[in-house]
């Protein structure tokens, strides 16, 4: 059967689990139009199954790395999976076929020579996790699995360059649309209203820029002169709503507003809202993921720890739609800004 | 106690900083939103985090000094960070406990 091995398809299928995210249509307003919140937003909204090739071309355990050769050549790849029943069991690539050439042992089963230290990708994971694998792995391509580990499909670096810079220039077309002057009216009726305001976008599952809103609401008590105390209940408030955003929504913005007597902080997302809010609001409760809690996230501490450190905690969800989380710290007489151009 | 104290009694080697910036006592976890809770101000975080996000934390918790525990690599996104806000990070092959145990002359956060 040398060289006559017929090459097994796998048609993997579609799912639904993050479809509807990956169909939610990008907020200009909560990204502020900025193109680079945008590419992040992409990276984390996109996933590797809605990029993947989902056809994916394995070969059995038993074949010859000859069969594997042949393969690798008429399709002009050059790594394959060896993969039963959507299970993986390695990968032959081109520099195991030449060692097989120089060995002497193209004969021999696929078995015995493909690479079994694999590194996979998750269907569910977001780009941005795909793009540092392919940053810290030298490997062209990566086969990806389902929440079961069944080979569902394989993503190589071009798959996710094409896919990005097909959405890139559909949202740039989307923001030259957008006209500007609305915008600046908008800011100008802020800029006389008695209060500051301002609102950071937070893009799902990019922990790496996750707490610059928490942070930049710090620096701008600080200038404020808010007293310490206060200024790291906020900030403490504003990070874990800030990272619950990150971690668990599908994406949001969080709010400063200094009023007269009061500072607000306010967490928003595009859902998917919380099923039992009481639940969600209990000491070491958490829906996180592996991967979210091996960064030290996903405690189950958020929500206890922004109501414990605010004077008022408010929350409101909807399942399938938003969360929306308020925090109030009261300021004392002596701490309330004064009014801009007024008397010491 | 300054960082380059801290770096000798912990067989520290120092990352990040100075060498100058001061803590007053000692948090020590892995769970952000515990550290956020309960560490103190100038407090030597103690953690196995090697990441980016924990200088986010001690940025907001007033934290200027980071313990790497089992000789954990900062990445360089995390150096960078450290530099901006101003935390010094030091590797150490110890364990948070034994590093605990090296830094007793100091008070833990005070209890909140």
């Amino acid at each position: 059967m040398c060289g006559e091995y017929t090459p097994v398809i796998l048609q993997g299928q579609h799912t639904n689990d993050d479809e509807i995210m990956a169909k939610t249509p990008l907020d200009e307003k909560a990204l502020g139009g900025d193109s680079s919140e945008i590419i992040m937003e992409l990276l984390q909204r996109f996933k590797v199954r809605d990029v993947m090739k989902r056809q994916v071309i394995s070969i059995p355990r038993n074949a010859t790395l000859r069969d594997a050769q042949a393969i690798l050549r008429d399709n002009h790849i050059s790594g394959l999976p060896v993969s039963e029943g959507g299970r993986l069991y390695g990968i032959v690539s081109v520099n195991d076929i030449i060692k097989g050439l120089d060995g002497g042992w193209m004969e021999d089963s696929c078995e015995d020579h493909m690479s079994k230290n694999l590194v996979v990708l998750e269907a569910g994971m977001p780009l941005a996790f795909a793009l540092r694998y392919f940053n810290n792995y030298t490997y062209g391509r990566f086969p990806v699995l389902d929440s079961n580990r069944k080979l569902v499909g394989i993503v190589s670096q071009r798959d996710v360059m094409r896919a990005l810079l097909y959405e890139l220039s559909v949202e740039i077309r989307k923001l030259e649309r957008k006209s500007s002057p609305k915008a600046q009216a908008a800011a100008e009726q802020e800029a006389k209203e008695n209060f500051f305001r301002k609102e950071w976008a937070v893009v799902h599952n990019d922990l790496s820029r996750a707490g610059h809103a928490a942070n930049a609401i710090k620096g701008i008590l600080r200038e404020r002169k808010i007293d310490r105390t206060i200024m790291r209940r906020v900030a403490v408030a504003a990070y874990e709503l800030e990272i619950n955003i990150c971690i668990h929504s599908h994406g949001g913005v969080l709010v400063l507003l200094i009023a007269d007597n009061s500072i607000h902080i306010t967490a928003k997302d595009r859902g998917p809202g919380i099923e039992d809010v009481e639940w969600a609001c209990k000491d070491g409760t958490s829906t996180a993921n592996d991967w979210i809690r091996s960064m030290g996230f996903g405690a189950g501490m958020g929500l206890s720890n922004s109501k414990r450190v605010s004077d008022k905690f408010e929350i409101a969800s909807e399942v399938g739609k938003y969360t929306i989380v308020q925090c109030i710290f009261d300021l004392p007489k002596a701490e309330q800004p004064a009014p801009e151009g007024a008397a010491q | 106690m300054n960082t380059k104290e801290i770096a000798g009694k912990i067989e520290g080697k120092i990352l990040s900083g100075t060498g100058e910036e001061q803590a007053t006592n000692v948090y020590v976890g892995d769970l952000l939103s515990d550290v956020m809770g309960h560490a103190g101000d100038e407090c030597v975080l103690v953690t196995i985090q090697n990441h980016l996000n924990t200088i986010a934390v001690c940025t907001l918790v007033g934290c200027q000094v980071v313990v790497l525990c089992h000789n954990r690599p900062a990445p360089p996104d995390m150096i960078e960070g450290a530099a901006r806000e101003e935390v010094a990070i030091i590797s150490t092959a110890m364990s948070q406990y034994e590093v605990a145990l090296a830094l007793s002359s100091l008070p833990p956060s005070p209890r909140k």
